[in-house]
């Protein structure tokens, strides 16, 4: 598989892909449903006006042909269960199947969401418990579940940043983030009627502090911060960048993407982080890139506290016999983000995660990812990747690092993307590509720790092969990918022509 | 994309921006290098007519298949015409940088501004120390 492509298309690319709807035969039926339900009828149900006249078009096959066609597609898919997944900035880790297996239980699953407090004292115990335990991780007293994504939970960080200097009569109107940032934070500013000012990154790959320093007045009101940041690199000069931005009565925001990094090992709280968001999908063992919905709760200080959203889970009764409660009253608070509490199942599997890893293995876990992407960082140092590839900025990492394609362009003409395509073809998928931007032809690694070292070393085995051939031939990986199930994809026609429908009965 | 060039006539600015000076207007775009940095652009938004740009500040968005950036203006002025064909037709952009793929035209406010811009040769050799 690891030649010049087949002349040929493989079966699977022969294979064209057809929709549901083009399988779909009238009158075909998975399944046969009584003519007469015996209920009431449609019409007394819902207004006339608001009825179809003509039934929808769905597809109609039958059920050998829906189970064919969807395990057909499942397996033309790359996954976790298939090998790694070494995008940066995502912690595409496994997730131990024990996590499902407890979201599954009945008493989870089944939960309601409109149900009483009373009637569901476990699941409010759970929230809660999950609350201080991600409240013990981030070295912050209090947290808000409520976030159902990492992007509402900066969001969420700003709108208190907001409610925090509104009830001490300030209303500074910029927000810092650094040119590392993930893209969500200058949009999740400008979300939140902030103005985003960028703050450049030093020679050693941190927060430029003279910069800093520069852009620090009375209309800042917060400062995002990654830490590790999106280079992969522990910002030494935390401290300093803390105590800079509280002399100028700003609040600190950690965002928590690169949070598997440090787990058990230092704490965002101690660092001089006024508010945290957690990404439960990130490093706390949620499936996600359209595995399942994700989770950004927020962690608090004291002083942050009172404007948390509502409902907020409080504990009240006796040691012996506590009570769980949903407590709307606190005049404070930013309101409601969401309705109901948010994805329950998340909370199940993150905790039952921190349950069985303990706070010992949380603390491995980190210190396994960190291993990793050092060692993997090491084996790309030296032979054809040292020499196409180097490192962005070379100091020890923590979780991930960034490799930077430029000599590669330079000199085999190729560029990172040739490279990403071609790795599909070694049986990977590829790194995260382009990102950070101040990285030229940024290629970014994070292997985390549910990799062994036999599949690190095959990673690196396949790039130096990849180099070597390249060497040869530029031309096999610029036409690459071979042997997927589609060959490259025309990303500026899907850009640039997008075909967002297709009408029921077409072709595609 | 053909290859690299940087013209005499031009002036440029560190972020990959270049300038034709026309009397007091100048038309703004992006070099060579900003174009092949970025890959296929797929979607220019540019400023309003009548807009005001200040030097070293963005003015207009481009989108590649790879980012977003930010379009840095290389001298200050007001926008006096921006070019509306690249709503159809970014990819003019990548494939004729300094014609077709012109960004907008301003009056300059100031015009001893481009003294401070680079010359072709300048810019090049910025490029060959790693920018």
């Amino acid at each position: 598989m690891n030649g010049p492509g087949p002349a040929t298309e493989t079966p699977q690319q022969a294979d064209r892909a057809r929709t549901i709807y083009e399988k779909s035969v009238p009158g075909r039926r998975a399944a046969q449903l009584p003519e007469d339900g015996g209920g009431p009828s449609l019409d007394e149900l819902i207004p006339s006006k608001l009825l179809r006249e003509e039934p929808p078009g769905l597809p109609e096959v039958s059920e050998p042909e829906i189970v064919r066609h969807y395990n057909r597609l499942s397996r033309r898919n790359y996954d976790l269960d298939t090998g790694l997944y070494p995008l940066g900035s995502c912690t595409m880790k496994y997730n131990p199947r024990l996590n499902e297996r407890v979201a599954a239980l009945p008493g989870y699953a089944g939960l309601h969401p409109a149900s009483d407090d009373g009637d569901v004292q476990g699941a409010l115990e759970l929230m809660y418990l999950l609350e201080g335990a991600l409240a013990e991780v981030c070295g912050l007293p209090h947290v808000s579940l409520q976030p159902s994504a990492g992007s509402q939970g900066e969001l969420a960080g700003l709108l208190l940043t907001r409610a925090y200097h509104d009830d001490r009569g300030r209303s500074p109107g910029k927000v810092l983030t650094p040119d590392t940032a993930h893209g969500t934070n200058p949009a999740s500013v400008a979300m939140a009627g902030y103005e985003a000012v960028k703050v450049a990154t030093d020679p050693n790959g941190g927060v430029d502090l003279d910069d800093l320093k520069a852009k620090l007045d009375d209309d800042v009101a917060c400062l995002m911060l990654t830490n590790p940041n999106t280079l992969g690199l522990f910002d030494e000069n935390i401290a300093e960048i803390a105590s800079l931005v509280h002399e100028v009565d700003g609040l600190l925001y950690y965002d928590g993407a690169n949070l598997n990094a440090i787990m058990g090992l230092a704490r965002p709280g101690d660092m001089g982080f006024d508010i945290v968001h957690v990404n439960l999908h990130k490093s706390f063992s949620q499936p996600h890139g359209g595995g399942g919905p994700g989770s950004g709760p927020i962690a608090v200080s004291e002083a942050v506290e009172p404007f948390l959203p509502v409902p907020r889970v409080v504990r009240s009764g006796s040691e012996e016999d506590p009570v769980f409660e949903l407590d709307h009253d606190r005049p404070l608070s930013i309101g409601r983000l969401r309705g109901f509490q948010g994805n329950f199942g998340v909370f199940v599997r993150s905790y039952a995660y921190i349950l069985s890893l303990g706070g010992d293995g949380l603390k491995e876990a980190s210190t396994r990812a960190v291993l990793n992407a050092n060692y993997l960082k090491r084996r790309l140092a030296d032979g054809r990747a040292g020499k196409y590839l180097p490192i962005g900025f070379d100091r020890p990492c923590m979780h991930e690092f960034v490799l930077s394609g430029a000599p590669l362009k330079k000199e085999l003409g190729l560029k990172t993307l040739d490279l990403a395509k071609r790795l599909l073809d070694h049986g990977f998928h590829p790194p995260t590509v382009y990102f950070p931007q101040l990285v030229d032809e940024a290629v970014m690694v994070e292997p985390v720790e549910t990799e062994s070292v036999e599949t690190l070393d095959a990673f690196a085995d396949a790039i130096e092969e990849i180099l070597e051939e390249a060497e040869r031939d530029p031309s096999i990986a610029a036409d690459a990918p071979y042997t997927t199930p589609v060959r490259r994809l025309d990303e500026v026609r899907a850009t640039r022509e997008p075909v967002l429908r297709q009408p029921v009965g077409s072709s595609a | 994309m053909a290859e690299a060039s940087y013209p005499e006539d031009l002036r440029y600015h560190p972020e990959h921006d270049w300038a034709r000076i026309e009397g007091d207007e100048a038309v703004l775009g992006i070099t060579w290098y900003a174009q092949d940095a970025l890959g296929e652009v797929v979607f220019f938004d540019p400023p309003d007519v009548g807009t005001e740009v200040s030097k070293d500040s963005p003015y207009a968005e481009v989108e590649s298949v790879k980012a977003v950036s930010d379009v840095v203006a290389p001298l200050s002025g007001e926008v006096t015409a921006v070019n509306g064909d690249l709503a159809d037709a970014p990819e003019a952009i990548n494939a004729d940088p300094y014609g077709a793929g012109w960004m907008v035209r301003i009056r300059m406010s100031d015009p001893a501004e481009a003294e401070a811009l680079m010359d072709a040769a300048a810019y090049g050799a910025s490029l060959e120390d790693g920018s």
